[in-house]
């Protein structure tokens, strides 16, 4: 079973048109891979699907927007999986 | 159809919120002078105008959906296909479900029939907000009235 990581990578490569091999866990979302938010909405439909949750992107943006987190811890993609990670436990436990 | 007030959108026939659907009417006018150029001597509907009903339809919904919270905007259109010509003077039905629900964004999937016969459809990316002002949201309570939305849908 592949990844959180390999799993996202693999999206963004297939959304994007974005050669996989450039795409690492330390690469950011938006500053490295050069992706914007409407492409980002994209990506999160495809997320929300294959992981049957909804990325929480109003919420992420508005405490970005509010100086109360940095674009890295949820746009970094090692970060966007660990986020996954965390949307998926709860979801389980919530079951 | 008040293609001078980009209001695409006459009647909604059917709401069904539980399954998230819709399905409206519009009529193409018979006259217009969007049909003295699109084209002289060949009057179509611009396949752009059949997206953009197919975007108010699926709109609606979503306000609906919404309870008239948001206002969603149109962020994207992929899959568009015109399968049809429209001529002036056709009554379109349109309909449009729910293909995915984001945290701020929504995606709809959407078609236009003439008499049962496939014209248009596409898939449909909304963002959406809340109302920006009130301005806007006694605009859109005024229309919803107008083109039949179930009043127990808007708070």
């Amino acid at each position: 079973m592949s990844s959180t990581f390999d799993q996202v990578a693999t999206i963004i490569a297939e959304t994007c048109d974005i050669p996989r091999d450039t795409i690492t866990p330390e690469s950011h979302a938006i500053d490295d891979l050069g992706i914007d938010s409407l492409d980002f909405l994209d990506i999160a439909f495809a997320i929300d699907k294959a992981f049957g949750i909804k990325l929480p992107l109003e919420k992420w943006t508005q405490e970005v927007n509010d100086g109360k987190a940095t674009t890295e811890q949820y746009f970094v993609l090692k970060n966007l999986s660990a986020r996954i990670d965390e949307l998926v436990a709860a979801k389980g436990a919530g079951a | 159809m008040q293609l001078e007030y980009f209001q695409l959108i006459d009647r909604i026939l059917d709401l069904n919120i539980d399954e998230k659907t819709i399905q409206v009417e519009a009529q193409v006018p018979q006259h217009n002078t969007i049909f003295e150029g699109h084209f002289p001597g060949y009057p179509i509907m611009p396949g752009v105008l059949l997206i953009e009903s197919m975007a108010q339809t699926s709109g609606w919904l979503l306000l609906a959906l919404m309870k008239f919270e948001r206002m969603p905007f149109l962020a994207a259109v992929k899959e568009a296909k015109m399968r049809g010509f429209v001529s002036p003077g056709e009554l379109l039905t349109v309909q449009a479900s729910i293909l995915h629900e984001g945290s701020g964004y929504a995606m709809t999937e959407a078609k236009v029939s003439v008499g049962g016969k496939l014209r248009s459809n596409a898939t449909i990316t909304f963002s959406h907000v809340p109302f920006p002002n009130q301005d806007l949201r006694g605009h859109m309570d005024a229309v919803a009235r107008r083109i039949g939305l179930p009043q127990a849908v808007v708070p």
